[in-house]
């Protein structure tokens, strides 16, 4: 079924397609990434500062603006592709039937679902581009090890994007991703060391946190950010890379299963 | 050079459900080519087969004289699909559904560009090549989509009911494009639900009906074969009119409060026919393919 015939590099036409259309649309979507760090920054900034001191991590001490400024792209990178591969795949796969033109031509489906999962990674990468240079006019991130920010967001945009493909191969319909965004992403999005350590946890829910693919993105871009993090950037760099390689596989399957019979 | 398609013995299962059942036809260079039947009948999961969109269960198919399950890349890139849903990309506008569709074939864009343009005029859709997709009516929506079935300049096109949902003016249009296409030597596939549009495009035909083909031949010929040479209609028939058709063996179809009597070889018996029983409300027409069609798969509704 997945062997080295259907993956080539065609795939690159479905993400140009993506690409294509984004274009219409980019001005309405430059400004989220614009003004969502500034207002978080904002709010923590004023609202926290006077009921948090500092945040011990990693042999620093931070404010608590600097402490969540780095976790705010992790957390755009997450909403960014896991939103494109659920509803946005969603509708091109359902309601415009555009994988169905598509798989009328010598692509294959799983050229297709890659390109939707690389496609997800991009539209990330675009958001922690814009996001890094808001919050590094900031002062919030050190250069130019801050930019290291860029590669690990696609990284982090391809892990994302292909859990959200997966979910998008297996549920029944558009309204059911409310269940994997309320167990999933939304704990997290709050325990994944984002808005406050991860060692601040019970000791039992630690490892939990841990399997997180947000954990990881969140300590990487805070390392290239801060210069320090708890967890190993390389433990970080494989864990990422092969939560992405599974659940593209898995992805593959479930959308060959929902689409082709 | 061998036959475009060859299908033999192909069956298509879904779990219990056999929707494909030991179909066997091919189609030749040039030739276009009928596959009707009623609903359900399997046309359109035997399209999706021929451009392997779905696996086959059972049989052997052909396209090009390759083999779909192993060759699918480079069938695929030498078909044009016309698919029955609406499948135009509504994010982008006319002419982009045709540039980024050419990607997909690796087209390179200049090349592109010009077939879009040509292939824009020849369906009359010049003037349309910024709107966008749903601006379009249900007719240039559809020569949208036969439009983007050529940019791959197919040696295979497959229509799987092109003239569905169209005013007449509409289908007359497409019609004329598809005749057009015919005349240049491409070789056509077609599903349809309009008998008249088969009879008229249609080199040759079947019909299906329950996965399995039921008549083959030209659309003339099948007419000829199946419903006599002209029909008498003849509305609140008698028992008098009902005994001497069975006493003669004419072919006919008894509706109940209609009559349709298939016109035999037998002058004689067709004047005696026309003279003594057809007092009232009778009806004198030609046989159609829809007269083979409705005697051969039934009156009955399906679905």
């Amino acid at each position: 079924m997945i062997n080295s015939s259907t993956i080539s590099w065609r795939f690159l036409k479905v993400w140009r397609r993506n690409l294509v259309t984004y274009q219409k649309i980019w001005k309405v979507n430059f400004i989220t990434p614009l003004l969502e760090p500034l207002l978080y920054i904002l709010a923590f900034g004023l609202g926290f500062s006077g009921l948090v001191e500092k945040v011990d991590y990693a042999g620093q001490s931070l404010t608590y603006t600097q402490f969540i400024a780095p976790a705010l792209i992790a957390t755009a990178v997450m909403w960014n592709a896991f939103f494109e591969t659920t509803y946005a795949s969603f509708v091109r796969m359902y309601y415009q039937k555009t994988f169905d033109g598509m798989l009328a031509t010598p692509l294959s489906l799983e050229e297709i679902i890659l390109a939707e999962v690389v496609w997800s990674a991009t539209k990330a990468f675009g958001a922690a581009a814009i996001m890094m240079t808001v919050l590094g006019l900031l002062g919030f991130i050190d250069f130019p090890s801050g930019l290291l920010i860029l590669p690990i967001a696609f990284l982090g945009g391809l892990a994302m994007g292909a859990i959200g493909m997966f979910f998008t191969g297996i549920t029944p319909s558009i309204d059911m991703f409310n269940l994997p965004i309320f167990l999933f992403i939304t704990p997290m999005f709050l325990f994944s060391g984002t808005f406050f350590p991860v060692s601040n946890l019970p000791t039992w829910a630690q490892p939990m946190a841990l399997a997180f693919p947000l954990y990881h993105l969140v300590e990487l871009i805070r390392r290239f950010s801060l210069g320090g993090s708890q967890t190993h950037p390389g433990i970080c760099i494989v864990y990422l890379l092969l939560f992405a390689m599974v659940f593209l596989l898995l992805a593959m399957r479930t959308m060959h299963k929902r689409l082709i019979n | 050079m061998g036959n475009i398609i060859d299908v033999q013995h192909l069956v298509k299962r879904y779990d219990g459900l056999t929707a494909v059942d030991g179909l066997s036809f091919t189609v030749a260079p040039g030739e276009f080519f009928g596959l009707l039947g009623p609903n359900g009948a399997g046309k359109t999961t035997t399209i999706r087969m021929l451009y392997g969109f779905t696996p086959i269960t059972d049989g052997r198919l052909r396209v090009f004289g390759m083999d779909i399950a192993q060759d699918w890349r480079a069938i695929k890139a030498r078909i044009g699909v016309c698919q029955q849903d609406n499948t135009l990309d509504p994010d982008l506008s006319v002419e982009q559904n045709l540039l980024v569709f050419a990607g997909y074939f690796g087209i390179p864009a200049a090349v592109a560009r010009v077939r879009a343009a040509e292939l824009l005029y020849f369906f009359a859709l010049t003037h349309k090549k910024n709107a966008k997709v749903v601006e379009l009516s249900g007719g240039m929506a559809r020569r949208l989509i036969l439009a983007r079935a050529l940019i791959n300049q197919p040696d295979l096109l497959i229509l799987d009911e092109p003239t569905t949902g169209l005013d007449p003016q509409s289908r007359h249009q497409v019609w004329e494009k598809l005749a057009a296409l015919k005349e240049k030597g491409l070789t056509v596939l077609i599903t349809t639900h309009y008998m008249e549009e088969a009879a008229q495009l249609c080199d040759r035909l079947v019909i299906v009906d329950h996965g399995k083909i039921l008549v083959d031949g030209a659309p003339a010929d099948l007419i000829r074969q199946h419903a006599g040479g002209s029909i008498i209609e003849i509305e609140g028939p008698d028992q008098a009119l009902r005994d001497y058709l069975s006493g003669n063996e004419v072919a006919c179809d008894d509706l109940g409060n209609k009559l349709i009597v298939y016109t035999t070889e037998d002058a004689a018996l067709n004047t005696i026919i026309r003279e003594k029983f057809c007092t009232a409300r009778c009806t004198f027409r030609s046989s159609t393919l829809e007269d083979v069609f409705l005697r051969l798969t039934g009156r009955e509704l399906r679905e």
